[in-house]
């Protein structure tokens, strides 16, 4: 019972936060304070319901016979929310503070959109089966497709035809093909530990299958499928941020993941060798997008292909279909999310405190931004796998789960990306606190006078950098066992 | 009274035609036409209440001759699951008319109107309901020659309404022919039209050239009446030339009801395991249901003008009904039910969503909305669900269609097929997002006419969208009567 009512919570919230945010229109300060208090609501039940056991299962309603709306929370998927969850206070704060410095318009339906997000992405985290999942992950792409075009500009609206262009197609074509698949194959689209697939499809098809999923699934941005993430940039930095380096996109890692665990079953997919292929084509996607990110020089073009580098490391844990390797890979959702999430706010302090978003106009600005440039380091660093934070933990994981499979070579793709990760982030703090001031900054700016963004940016920042660091010690919490 | 209902499911309509004719008077006729459709739409919701509680055909004997002699009235499981759509689609459309007609048709005509507008109506649901095969023709015809009659009265404001409903008439005679020659053959064969004899007595001479080359007359004939390609071309123009309240009317449910018709002989009386019919005829509507699903998506995306890109739309989703049929099994043909249930509420929501924009602006076209998201919401919105159901987006009718459509095909292991359904019906996206991008995305420019919005205008569309909405989250009763309507045709527990 009090797990049905955690769950009501979670997806309610965000409801609630949306239709609040309409009703109090014309009263800004009302408007944000009730959505940050929301907020902190969320995150409450998210970290209470982490805490409780599973086995729950809510049935909303059925569409038809088979067709259930149903939430079973599971390790992954609390994880997934409580990720999701504790962010998007935080994240709303950062949002006040960045839209009235930043000087954007059209606050409320921004504020409104935002909050359905999170309550798709809710949806998607507690889904207790294929269908439930499959409904929140299109009222996700559909959601955010405003905040994508909320500039209105030319740009904008051509990247918003390439975002909805390929999530909903890959999730239309593909995605939805390899659900009606496993309905036809197994005769249910629940979710169960142990996977449902095994003993119902000639082996020979299960890599097809699972290709299926692994497309289908555009928010994981798969190489070729990563064209949205990138162009998806024009949004306000609040977007990208939480839903393009969280939400959105650990939406779609997520939704591999448990796919992987809970329909295809490690066991079998490691069995039948069926995710050797998905094994390579991840190692391609984070080499190769690591080297993408080295030649932009726009900072938020550089984070999103990282952003893309490092959701292949989630998709890897997947396919190499071991214990060990899905529990590095859910602990990467963690890691990656309070990392990028920190590195994302610095962006957009960077923008909205000197207008700067290109990172060879960003010499010597560490020292302008102390704060701001300590929190990217912290940040830079945990992505790139340096103890004490967290992201050495999912990397040493990961490395754990190719030992165990055998895949010699990925034990190599995870340590250059690495020494790659080095490069295209170090570069940018190094600029920062080194480098003498030269270009846009060279004017204007008095390198020795501090000039940071507004508070409410601020905190969030050094919140999540924070986050970071104790996730590194906290890391207990968050090794889940998948048997196999 | 009660056992009168199949029959006064018919004849009220046909009946009030005449009369809608004689009443002179501002509104009269259209207060009829609405009274008219109202109750038989009632009378079809009792109807689908009694079928569902006898839990078999409810058989109507016309002036009391039974069934060799007379003609029969049959109420199944599938022509109860037709007619609450025909009759409730025509309710709506009606209450929607009264402006739309005002604003498009001459006052002069407006008795006129309503007398075809009954007409139309009492012959669709007497295709339905009748039991007879020659009586099918005689109702095809009726709901046909008043439906050219309906198209030709565009030309009060869109002379082309004329050429497009002589179009209409000349390729719609030749469908009705072919029909007409099938029955005759089927007829020289076993001496008897009552639909159930029709399927006994077919056995007997199942393996006579004949009987195959009837099948093929009655099959033609119907495609050409169902618009599946290629045989469409007279739909776009017919639909787009017509008056807005026609355009709705007929885009919800004319080639329904020739997709049921089509349905009702091929399974109903030739049945699945005739002679060649699931290798050949099978074969032929799959293949034309696909191509016509791309054909119709891509015309659709290179059309400019609101009546035209959904009615090339309709071209698409009519294939998906063939493709339902052309499966060939009871997941199949519920999958062809339940998607001309729910294609009918989306269309209707789309083209009532649309008249009541033409009937201010005439001509409806990505120009003419652009920027309108703002002045007209509400209108607008309704377009919006309207679009993402037809591309079969969850939580909307066009989901659950999708779903139970792509089922069918799986279930038979026919994977290609299923993944180019896919595809087409993500091409959607292309068409609908168009919409979206002029009416949201786009400023009103400064010489457009302002677009007004009452209630009176977005009401009707509404109640389609509401319908949408509602039976993709509530499908379940629909699903379930679709396999009942299927179980008629197809062995199952019937």
């Amino acid at each position: 019972m009090a797990v049905d009512m955690l769950i009501l919570a979670l997806l309610g919230l965000p409801l609630l936060a949306s239709a609040l945010v309409l009703v109090l229109r014309d009263r800004p300060n009302l408007r944000d304070g009730q959505a940050l208090l929301i907020g902190l609501m969320t995150a409450a039940c998210a970290i209470k319901l982490y805490g409780t056991d599973d086995g729950a299962t809510l049935k909303l309603l059925s569409l038809a016979a088979g067709l259930d709306i149903s939430f079973t929370p599971e390790p992954l998927g609390k994880l997934f929310a409580l990720v999701a969850g504790v962010l998007w206070p935080v994240a709303t704060l950062y949002t006040i503070g960045y839209m009235r410095g930043a000087g954007e318009k059209n606050h409320t339906r921004f504020m409104f959109f935002y909050a359905i997000a999170i309550h798709a992405a809710m949806g998607i985290a507690l889904s207790g089966n294929l269908l439930t999942l499959f409904v929140f992950y299109e009222i996700l792409t559909f959601s955010t497709y405003p905040l994508v075009t909320h500039k209105g500009t030319a740009e904008a609206v051509q990247a918003g035809r390439v975002y909805l262009g390929i999530l909903v197609a890959s999730s239309v074509i593909l995605l939805l093909f390899g659900i009606i698949g496993v309905w036809v194959l197994t005769g249910t689209l629940d979710f169960k530990s142990g996977g449902i697939l095994a003993g119902h499809i000639d082996p020979f098809y299960v890599p097809f299958l699972l290709g299926l999923f692994a497309f289908g699934i555009g928010k994981a941005a798969l190489m070729p499928l990563h064209r949205w993430l990138p162009v998806a940039m024009v949004a306000p930095t609040p977007v990208s941020a939480l839903l393009h380096a969280v939400a959105v996109v650990k939406a779609g890692v997520f939704t591999i993941l448990k796919v992987a665990i809970y329909v295809f079953g490690i066991d079998f997919l490691r069995e039948t060798g069926s995710s050797d292929w998905l094994v390579w084509v991840a190692s391609f996607s984070i080499l190769a997008a690591s080297i993408v990110a080295m030649t932009k020089t726009n900072l938020k073009a550089r984070l999103a292909y990282s952003t893309i580098s490092q959701l292949g490391y989630i998709v890897l844990g997947a396919a190499l279909a071991t214990s060990l390797a899905a529990s590095g890979a859910a602990m990467h959702i963690a890691a990656h999310a309070a990392g990028k999430i920190t590195l994302f706010f610095c962006a957009g302090a960077i923008y909205v405190a000197h207008h700067l978003t290109d990172i060879k106009d960003m010499n010597g600005l560490g020292r302008v931004m102390p704060v701001t440039y300590t929190a990217f380091a912290f940040g830079a660093l945990s992505i790139i796998g340096v103890p004490p934070l967290a992201g050495a933990w999912s990397k040493i994981m990961l490395m754990g789960g190719a030992l165990d499979n055998g895949h010699l070579l990925v034990l190599a793709v995870l340590m250059i990306s690495s020494l790659l990760n080095l490069v295209y982030l170090g570069e940018i703090v190094l600029r920062g606190f080194f480098a003498k001031p030269s270009g846009k900054m060279g004017h204007g700016l008095k390198s020795n006078v501090v000039q940071e963004a507004p508070l409410a940016m601020l905190l969030p920042l050094c919140l999540t950098a924070l986050m970071s660091l104790a996730l590194f010690f906290a890391v207990d919490m968050f090794i889940l066992d998948f048997g196999g | 009274m009660m056992q009168h209902l199949p029959v006064l499911q018919v004849l009220l309509p046909l009946l009030g035609a005449p009369c809608a004719a004689l009443l002179r008077g501002r509104d009269m006729a259209w207060g009829l036409a609405l009274l008219l459709t109202g109750a038989a739409f009632l009378i079809s919701a009792v109807l689908f209440g009694l079928q569902y509680n006898a839990g078999e055909a409810l058989i109507y004997d016309l002036g009391g001759w039974p069934a060799p002699l007379g003609i029969v009235y049959v109420i199944d499981a599938a022509s109860a699951l037709v007619l609450p759509v025909v009759s409730g689609i025509a309710f709506v459309a009606t209450i929607a008319a009264r402006r739309l007609v005002e604003a498009e048709i001459d006052a002069r005509d407006h008795a006129l109107f309503y007398a075809a507008w009954l007409l139309t109506i009492a012959g669709m649901l007497g295709q339905v309901t009748t039991g007879d095969a020659f009586n099918i023709f005689v109702f095809l015809e009726i709901s046909s020659l008043s439906a050219y009659a309906l198209v030709a009265m565009g030309a009060g404001r869109d002379r082309r309404a004329l050429p497009a409903a002589f179009n209409y008439l000349i390729l719609g005679t030749v469908g009705a022919t072919f029909y007409v020659i099938g029955i005759g053959l089927l007829y020289m064969l076993t001496g008897t039209l009552n639909l159930t004899d029709l399927a006994e007595r077919l056995a007997e001479v199942e393996s006579t050239r004949a009987s195959f080359t009837a099948l093929a007359f009655i099959a033609l004939g119907l495609f050409l009446k169902m618009a599946l390609f290629p045989l469409h071309f007279w739909l776009v123009p017919a639909y787009a030339h017509a008056p807005s309240a026609v355009s709705a009317l007929m885009a919800a449910t004319a080639t329904k009801v020739s997709v049921y018709v089509l349905i009702r002989l091929m399974f109903g009386v030739f049945g699945v395991e005739f002679n060649g019919l699931a290798d050949a005829i099978g074969l032929l509507i799959l293949t034309l249901g696909i191509t016509g699903a791309f054909a119709g998506t891509l015309a659709a995306i290179l059309e400019t003008d609101l009546k035209k890109l959904f009615a090339q739309s309709s071209i698409a989703q009519l294939g998906y009904m063939a493709i339902g049929i052309g499966a060939m099994s009871m997941t199949g043909l519920a999958a062809a039910f339940i998607h001309l249930f729910n294609h009918a509420l989306m269309k209707g929501a789309l083209f009532l969503a649309i008249g009541a924009i033409a009937a201010q602006a005439g001509r409806v076209s990505m120009q003419s909305i652009e920027g309108a998201g703002r002045q007209i919401p509400v209108t607008m919105t309704a377009i919006l669900v309207g679009g993402l159901a037809l591309i079969g987006v969850p939580l909307t009718a066009g989901f659950i269609s999708k779903v139970y459509l792509v089922r069918a095909l799986l279930e038979q292991n026919f994977w290609l097929l299923a993944g180019l359904t896919f595809i087409s019906s993500a091409l959607a996206l292309a068409y609908v997002w168009k919409i979206i991008e002029a009416a949201w995305l786009k400023e009103r420019p400064e010489n457009a006419p302002a677009l007004i919005e009452t209630p009176v205008h977005y009401v009707p569309a509404w109640l389609m969208v509401f319908a949408t909405i509602g039976f993709g989250i509530f499908a379940g009763p629909l699903v379930d009567a679709a396999y009942a309507a299927a179980a008629v045709f197809i062995g199952g527990p019937s």
